[in-house]
């Protein structure tokens, strides 16, 4: 599409009864407590405005959107003046252009006159309003003081490696200011100084953007008016003269957004106002990190060699996909079908997925397909299908709008999921409470405008415990919702749970050791959460990557049963998932024992259906999860693996395992934008693409199927699903589709919940959130609203377990890992950007008296081992941590924080127990010895050969 | 299959289903199995408790000799 500005209404619409008015005679409908410049707008009467955006509240103070009202004295401003039934309102004459004019001289007369040469030429609302006011002079002359004359210029702040701010252009309009309160939430800009002095800061007088508290996420870019918060982008390229709408690559919130281009070129990512999940908003990554997609060190052709330490050599994509076809083959007709197997990617699409787990059943002939939901959300869907009857969260975002009583556990959103975080913190200002489960002190405890009510800081592994406590203060002290229970639950199965919640060892007081948090403080939380109205449940990482991952799961939809908080708008138990499409992924039919939809491999109908579909026997028995087939290939009974878009090497616990694992196989094919750590194993190399490559959807962590749309052509001159069909055909199982459209045909035909879903659908506008199909022809924003699909809500027994990894003499703290807002994962797509230079190491947070103790003080390299092995990283004395508990990232390859993870796992569904591993943490001045092995790896398995010159 | 990493496997599901009762919990753990683990899996299992199958809870080996027998 042409490049235009997204629309701006002035001000968000109201959310009331109907009212009509009429404008300029025009009869025009809007909801109550819509401003008369949103009415407008609705009708083409746009009116002049410099402080009114959509984004934001109104504000009232440029007086450029005047209007008469019938009836009413002077000229009120529009952006301020709620509509009334049978308003007449008029927008222009003689007396406002008069009015308008003269405003508009005044701003003009302390703006530089460089439109011509300044970045947003073409692109500025204050040109655009004194063109439409018709301005022609400035009667003041342009010689008095200003902000702009080259004496008393302030330089512009470009610390921000993204964005920059020039105060010459500034018309101190404070939506920048208003934006950064009200949609993220972050309040670092203020308006210091009176008068002709006042100006945007960000901070105190010390500070530039870039060390303040701004967080980067685009909202006071987006919101300014003129030149004076600008892409650093647009200042370099110019506008852009076409957009594409697609969704960001990044968390599970799966934001909407429109890749702004120049032919090829990415100028600026814009988040898509009419994007459900995001509504207008963004962060550092979806915002600004993009730049990955065209680093230097992405592969774009395919490569192949016989050994992991011969130099990798560039072929044709036939050359490519033969080698790997004869190589599979030829393990399988040694060792057997069940030899080899794939790994599907959460930052993939739903077609791309739903292609690779069909090779592998129907082309390998085996069930040994897995994705890395295995290692973070797989418990989620173990626990909700159990409990609910379907593996996903039951809420979309904006349903917290509704809640009153937020219980976030083991989740950090204002780092990992930002977008949405806003959405909480504005919800949490308008007065709704929140109790945080967590041992850190995350900033949703206390930061700007926000202070939990409670912050239950437990002791990491003691999740079920809590949860018991917490079921056991509701059901003793008659909190429980008995009418909801009565219609909804099996009632058998809920006073099971009952005698075990109210037995007294699960009581605060019985567990208050255990957990590591006054019992009180646990009653409270429980009556709070019980009692407070809706209660919503949001929850990350901190929950599932536990032994009792799954247990843990089932325990919050049992609070949830218990206390009736289901079923509608504000409540819920919610995931926040951590990548684009791990939904998706696992909706796909990703897990080794299920089909699309969540359906058993055993379950003959089911495979029945599919045999006839696809026109081959597939098999009834499920095949590997991702760490049996790590344990497998040592054992030597797995040789083949197709790993697509993940790098199990970095991200997969307990390195030196997964290592010795990738060594074992025979033939190991990565498909990736990068030669990533897993690459390193790898025999065969397919060149991915990026998002703004790709064709297709993703399905984000509220069941939204967001279209993603090519801004580009593929570098690699092939998409991922068509090298994927290629490979299948060579193994002798044909496959072949005429886009990604066709794909989702085939997805639909075969899976009930996706049955109404197209591309056609959504490329015509609609917003579809699974299941879409007979029952929900147009989506299900909220799940279970009149019964669960699984019939009666099942309440489960939730005995606490401690994991086996305890902390000794030897290893007498405990580490926990996690993410910072402004990378990703294990940073492949963050580390190639900007971004770095927030976050460029991983660093590890020591509470005080543990680094006093140990000598350790802040900024010193320090040794963190445990008895999986040990690496050397930075300490920072944080109070964030109790005593006896450390953090760090896994953003940095070099770092490798998974050396020190362990096997350890959830007891249903392996999702790996990352959030407690006991270590010990020295001073060190050296790398670890698998540092120095790491790093000369490196060097040996990442070559390249050199083509030969034409 | 590595035979310690199956017995931690199958006595963390024996913990899960242990609040059940005995007969709840040794039919939930051996379907659990079924379920979930890949057929060399079971074979492993199988093959651990005909030789050596001293870290097994009772309950777990029930569930599994069900799982298998089936």
């Amino acid at each position: 599409m042409t490049y235009q500005r997204q629309h701006d209404h002035g001000t968000p619409a109201g959310d009331g009864k109907p009212v009509t008015l009429f404008i300029d005679g025009s009869e025009v409908t809007v909801p109550e407590g819509s401003s008369v410049m949103y009415a407008a707008s609705r009708i083409d009467r746009p009116i002049p405005k410099l402080c009114a955006t959509d984004m934001v509240d109104a504000w009232g103070s440029c007086r450029m959107c005047l209007v008469e009202i019938e009836g009413v004295r002077g000229t009120p401003s529009s952006c301020t003046t709620p509509v009334t039934e049978g308003m007449k309102v008029t927008t222009q004459n003689t007396r406002l252009e008069r009015i308008r004019k003269g405003i508009m001289e005044l701003y003009i007369s302390d703006h530089p006159l460089d439109c011509l040469t300044c970045p947003t030429n073409g692109d500025c609302e204050l040109q655009d309003m004194a063109g439409t006011v018709g301005l022609r002079e400035v009667r003041y002359g342009m010689d008095g003081e200003s902000h702009f004359a080259p004496e008393t210029k302030a330089e512009a702040d470009v610390s921000n490696p993204y964005f920059q701010y020039d105060p010459s252009k500034c018309i101190v309009c404070s939506r920048c200011v208003r934006a950064c309160e009200e949609v993220q939430g972050t309040f670092a800009l203020t308006i210091s100084g009176r008068g002709f002095e006042s100006r945007v800061s960000p901070g105190t007088a010390a500070d530039d953007f870039f060390a303040s508290d701004c967080v980067s996420c685009g909202a006071c870019v987006q919101a300014c008016p003129t030149a004076t918060l600008v892409e650093k982008s647009v200042v370099e390229k110019g506008i852009p003269s076409r957009s594409v709408v697609t969704t960001c690559a990044y968390c599970g919130v799966g934001c909407s957004f429109r890749a702004e281009m120049q032919g090829d070129e990415v100028v600026r990512m814009v988040p898509w106002k009419d994007g459900g999940a995001n509504e207008g908003h963004s962060c550092v990554k979806g915002r600004f990190a993009f730049g990955y997609a065209t680093h230097k060190d992405r592969q774009t052709k395919p490569m192949i060699r016989e050994k992991i330490t011969d130099p990798w050599r560039k072929v044709s994509w036939d050359e490519a996909i033969s080698f790997a076809a004869e190589r599979l083959k030829a393990v399988q007709a040694k060792y057997g079908k069940g030899s080899i197997g794939g790994i599907t990617s959460s930052r993939c699409t739903n077609e791309e997925v739903y292609v690779v787990q069909k090779m592998i059943r129907a082309a390998f002939g085996t069930n040994n397909v897995d994705t890395c939901a295995r290692v973070c959300h797989s418990p989620t869907g173990y626990g909700l299908k159990t409990t609910f009857g379907t593996s996903a969260g039951t809420q979309n975002f904006k349903s917290v709008e509704k809640s009153d009583v937020i219980l976030l556990i083991g989740a950090n959103p204002t780092d990992a999921h930002p977008v949405f975080a806003s959405r909480m913190k504005k919800r949490l200002r308008e007065g709704a409470e929140i109790i945080v489960l967590d041992p850190r002190r995350i900033d949703l405890v206390k930061s700007p405008h926000i202070k939990a009510a409670h912050h239950i800081q437990l002791r990491p592994g003691t999740n079920v415990a809590v949860m018991n406590a917490l079921a056991h203060v509701i059901v003793t002290e008659g909190l429980v919702d008995e009418d909801f229970v009565r219609e909804r639950c099996d009632v058998k199965e809920f006073a099971r749970w009952v005698s075990f919640v109210a037995e007294e060892r699960n009581s605060p007081e019985a567990l208050a050791e255990i957990i590591g948090a006054p019992a009180e403080d646990i009653r409270k939380a429980a009556r709070l959460f019980a009692s407070g109205g809706n209660g919503a449940i949001y929850y990350g990482l901190g929950v599932t990557e536990h032994s009792q991952g799954s247990t843990m799961v089932m325990a919050m939809a049992n609070l949830a049963m218990a206390t009736g908080n289901i079923g509608r708008e504000g409540v819920g138990v919610n995931p926040l998932r951590g990548q684009n499409n791990v939904q998706g992924s696992c909706d796909m039919g990703s897990f080794p024992h299920e089909f699309p939809g969540y359906r058993h491999v055993g379950d003959d109908v089911v495979r029945n259906l599919f045999e006839t579909d696809w026109g081959v026997p597939l098999l009834s028995e499920p095949g590997l999860r991702i760490p049996n087939m790590f344990s497998a290939a040592i054992d030597g009974s797995f040789r083949g693996m197709f790993v697509q878009g993940e790098d199990i090497a970095q991200s997969d616990p307990n390195t030196q395992h997964v290592e010795e694992a990738l060594k074992s196989l025979d033939c190991l094919i990565v498909q990736d934008l990068f030669l990533n750590e897993t690459a390193a194993f790898a025999h065969v190399f397919l060149p991915g693409t990026s998002f703004l490559e790709k064709d297709g959807t993703f399905t984000n962590a509220e069941r939204r199927i967001n279209r993603v749309r090519p801004a580009m052509q593929e570098k690699s001159g092939l998409s991922e699903w068509e090298a994927v069909c290629r490979l299948a055909t060579a193994m002798g199982y044909p496959m072949s589709y005429s886009g990604s459209h066709e794909i989702m045909v085939e997805i639909a035909r075969l899976t009930p919940s996706f049955a109404g879903v197209s591309h056609a659908r959504l490329d015509a506008g609609e917003q579809l959130q699974w299941p879409v199909n007979e029952a929900f022809p147009n989506g299900s924003p909220v799940m279970h609203v009149d019964g669960f699909v699984r019939g009666k809500g099942l309440f489960m027994v939730t005995e606490y377990v401690p994991t086996t990894e305890r902390s000794t003499r030897m290893y007498p703290l405990i580490l926990t890992t996690g993410r910072i807002l402004s990378q990703y994962n294990v940073g492949a797509q963050t580390r190639r950007t900007e971004n770095n230079r927030w976050h460029g190491e991983d660093i590890l947070e020591i509470h005080p008296f543990d680094a006093e103790e140990r000598g350790i003080a802040d900024g010193d390299m320090v040794s963190l081992a445990s008895r999986m092995g040990a690496t050397t990283l930075r300490a920072e004395v944080s109070e964030r941590m109790p005593q006896g508990v450390v953090y760090t990232t896994f953003h940095h390859p070099l770092t490798g924080a998974n050396v020190i993870t362990t096997d350890n796992s959830d007891w249903a569904t392996n999702c790996p127990e990352y959030k407690v591993t006991a270590v010990q943490v020295t001073r060190s001045n050296r790398p670890s010895g698998w540092q120095d092995e790491h790093e000369e790896a490196r060097r040996k398995n990442y070559r390249i050969e050199i083509e030969a010159a034409e | 299959m590595n035979s310690d990493e199956l017995i931690r496997m199958a006595n963390q599901i024996a913990d899960f289903f242990k609040p059940y009762g005995h007969d709840d919990a040794v039919a939930g753990i051996a379907q659990h199995i079924r379920d979930f683990w890949d057929p060399r899996m079971r074979a492993g299992i199988a093959d651990t408790l005909r030789k050596n199958a001293d870290g097994l809870t009772d309950l777990a080996r029930e569930g599994v000799e069900k799982a298998i027998a089936s």
